[in-house]
């Protein structure tokens, strides 16, 4: 029986941990490195949302949606489309409330989208290598990417909350110029937590939850107790949707929704490495990792690699989450709280 | 009626062991290659050429590559496009300090370059498959996507961060014109094709199916998993250099690291997917899909817009965005195993035709 090696993951984060402090014992000021690191954890907390969407449907189908990226892009557009269009549908009042109907109606889009994805493309492919599942996902991303621009419109729109987008200054009094932060990342971390919370609640209290955990702990065994299968393919597929929406929502509001938002979601895959492909806590602490070692590399290391090596310019964040996550493979390829998989012949 | 092997005997293990072990194959083969050399440098036009036939010519070197692979070690790559960028930038470099070197040479070299990175970046094969995999190959795509932008002695510190080249020589023959690119690209992916042909029949080949069909079983019959796949790995980014070389000097000219971008890697991996996974001839038809479905597109848009749509050249983009899309899982459904499975289904039929059995 193999055990858990934990050396090289221990050795891993301890690297890490160096890096992280590395700054500070190099003389960067406290504040601007806790600015630094929050940031990041804002960041992080986005890409949680995306992961969070690859874990459930992976728990419940054991297929890795390639195309939940693209699923962010569309409901962002369906969103932002709709809170433009609305007002001059039924003469609701532009602002919040469109956008609240919007967002009902959004949902409702990425319910039947969930619908369509599992009639058409899940289940004439029940079954199959998990490969061929992925590169299906690879085709519903550019079918997703294509026909969501088709509809809604390929500019860059914007998703308005209503909050202000100007810079909170707090801790004023303990560090030089205080620390800045903006309301809308804030917002963003709230509703996310409500949103991890209310999937919690959805999976531990309600009875579809229980369902969705037995399909994730064992298909057949589910199925012979009589949980359907396909519904809960459905559910879960619906519900990675509404993660989705959520993540669309406040992605899009930070940074305008545009087509960069499925390539951005890209960096929830490491995302999901890191933390374990079946765990929720494992997505959103890896997406916090990620996150904050982003973003402390590309302002504290790239200056410094910039310097040694002569470069032309930063952008270590376009690679430092898929880099980490393949040292990680090396020592742990179930991710922090994955499931070890054995295989037989 | 007419594809039929009656009459042909095969008494010598040498006939037994041919490639196209059929006559009226060899005929149709041989008499391709010859319309290909001989007919089509003088009937092309240089639009054709450019457009069509080198592009063609040079992805489906790429996907053979990547076919071999994924789809005959079943090794997933999403980051293939990231060794063509190696074996472009490679031949760049050779090109720069070894002025006048022989472009074959410089060919094989890019590919070893891109070989020796293709191992590197193998190595978390041996410990993990699948996903995990294509993660790590993603990994490849975006460092090196990076590398090439950022670190400037590898574009030899041009102030655009773009590199260009300079027409290529070899034994005194400039290749510049069209025709002559096409020529030359032509000869060379003859070559690569039969070796790896070659290849995939051979032992090397037999074992990086058995690894693709189960690593366990493979391991326990014997098969090296390392070197299978390792080799594997090497030999398809040797591929994909030498394809990203020629991309580079014979296609575009001058590029930057945008011309080989994560996109490109998923076009490629589309093309073995509609053509064909684990057929040498389905990267060819998988690559002529990819390229002609955009230039078809575009063709067809005045057509559309006659009939009262209303598309323009955004919407055809994303109207190739979604028949892409479609078709991949259209193909996944109905035919895994691509375009080169009908092809041969329909071989078989043909040897009855026109009676039942």
């Amino acid at each position: 029986m193999a055990t858990k090696k934990n050396g090289p993951v221990i050795a891993l984060g301890v690297v890490l941990g160096i890096g992280f402090v590395a700054p500070l014992l190099a003389g960067q000021p406290l504040g601007f490195f806790l600015e630094v690191t929050l940031g990041g954890l804002m960041a992080g907390v986005l890409y949680s949302l995306v992961a969070l969407g690859f874990v459930l449907i992976f728990k419940a189908s054991g297929v890795f949606n390639f195309a939940q990226g693209a699923m962010v892009l569309f409901a962002a557009l369906a969103l932002a489309r709709l809170a433009e269009w609305l007002p001059g549908w039924v003469g609701i009042p532009a602002g919040l409330p469109a956008l609240a109907l919007a967002f009902v109606l959004a949902t409702g889009i990425m319910i039947v989208l969930a619908m369509l994805i599992e009639r058409i493309v899940l289940r004439p492919l029940v079954a199959q290598d998990p490969v061929a599942l992925l590169m299906a996902t690879l085709g519903v991303t550019f079918f997703l990417d294509g026909f969501g621009q088709t509809i809604w419109g390929s500019d860059v729109y914007k998703i308005d909350m209503g909050i202000s987008k100007d810079p909170t200054i707090i801790l004023e009094s303990m560090f030089q110029g205080g620390i800045l932060i903006s309301k809308e990342d804030l917002v963003a971390t709230v509703i996310a937590a409500v949103l991890v919370l209310g999937l919690a609640i959805f999976f531990q209290k309600t009875a579809t939850g229980r369902a969705l955990r037995a399909v994730a702990d064992d298909h057949q065994a589910a199925q012979s107790i009589g949980i359907p299968l396909n519904r809960i393919w459905v559910i879960v597929w619906a519900v990675a949707g509404f993660v989705a929406l959520v993540a669309g929502m406040v992605w899009g509001a930070k940074l305008g929704v545009q087509f960069s938002l499925a390539q951005l979601a890209l960096k929830a895959l490491p995302v999901v490495i890191l933390g374990g492909f079946t765990s929720i806590p494992g997505a959103i602490l890896g997406g916090l990792i990620i996150g904050v070692g982003e973003k402390i590399s590309e302002v504290f290391l790239g200056p410094v690699l910039i310097k040694a090596f002569d470069l032309a310019g930063g952008g270590i964040e376009n690679w430092f989450a898929y880099v980490l996550a393949l040292l990680f493979l090396m020592v742990r390829p179930e991710g922090l709280f994955g499931e070890k998989h054995i295989d037989r012949v | 009626m007419f594809y039929r092997e009656n009459g042909q005997f095969k008494s010598t293990y040498r006939e037994d062991q041919q490639i196209l072990g059929i006559r009226q194959d060899r005929w149709f083969i041989f008499g391709l290659i010859a319309f290909a050399l001989l007919v089509v440098p003088y009937w092309g036009s240089d639009y054709m050429f450019r457009a069509i036939l080198i592009p063609f010519l040079i992805v489906s070197l790429a996907a053979i590559g990547l076919n071999l692979l994924v789809g005959y070690c079943g090794q997933i790559s999403l980051g293939h496009a990231a060794f063509m960028a190696i074996g472009a930038y490679a031949a760049y470099n050779i090109v720069v300090h070894f002025p006048g070197l022989n472009f074959i040479v410089v060919l094989v070299l890019a590919g070893l370059v891109s070989a020796l990175v293709g191992i590197l970046f193998g190595l978390p094969s041996l410990q993990i498959k699948g996903l995990y995999l294509g993660v790590a190959t993603l990994a490849a795509q975006f460092f090196v996507d990076w590398v090439f932008a950022r670190v400037k002695w590898f574009t030899n510190y041009s102030s655009s961060g773009g590199v260009s080249t300079a027409p290529v020589e070899m034994f005194g023959w400039t290749i510049d014109t069209p025709m002559e690119k096409y020529v030359f690209i032509l000869v060379v992916v003859m070559v690569f094709t039969l070796m790896a042909k070659n290849l995939v029949r051979g032992h090397i080949g037999r074992s990086w199916m058995a690894m693709r069909d189960m690593d366990v079983a493979a391991e326990v019959i014997g098969i090296r998993p390392m070197y299978a796949k390792l080799t594997a790995f090497a030999v398809s980014a040797f591929y994909a250099g030498v394809a990203g070389a020629m991309w580079g000097f014979l296609h575009l000219g001058s590029w930057e690291p945008a011309a080989f971008s994560i996109n490109f890697s998923l076009n490629l991996l589309f093309m073995i997917i509609i053509g064909g996974m684990g057929s040498i001839l389905g990267s060819f038809i998988g690559a002529a899909f990819i390229v002609l479905l955009p230039l078809a597109l575009s063709q067809a848009l005045p057509l559309l817009n006659n009939l009262g749509l209303k598309v323009d050249t955004a919407m055809a983009s994303h109207l190739e965005f979604m028949i892409f899309g479609a078709l991949i899982v259209f193909f996944l459904i109905v035919e895994p195993l691509g375009i080169a499975r009908l092809w041969a289904v329909a071989k078989e039929k043909l040897r009855l035709w026109p009676f039942p059995h």
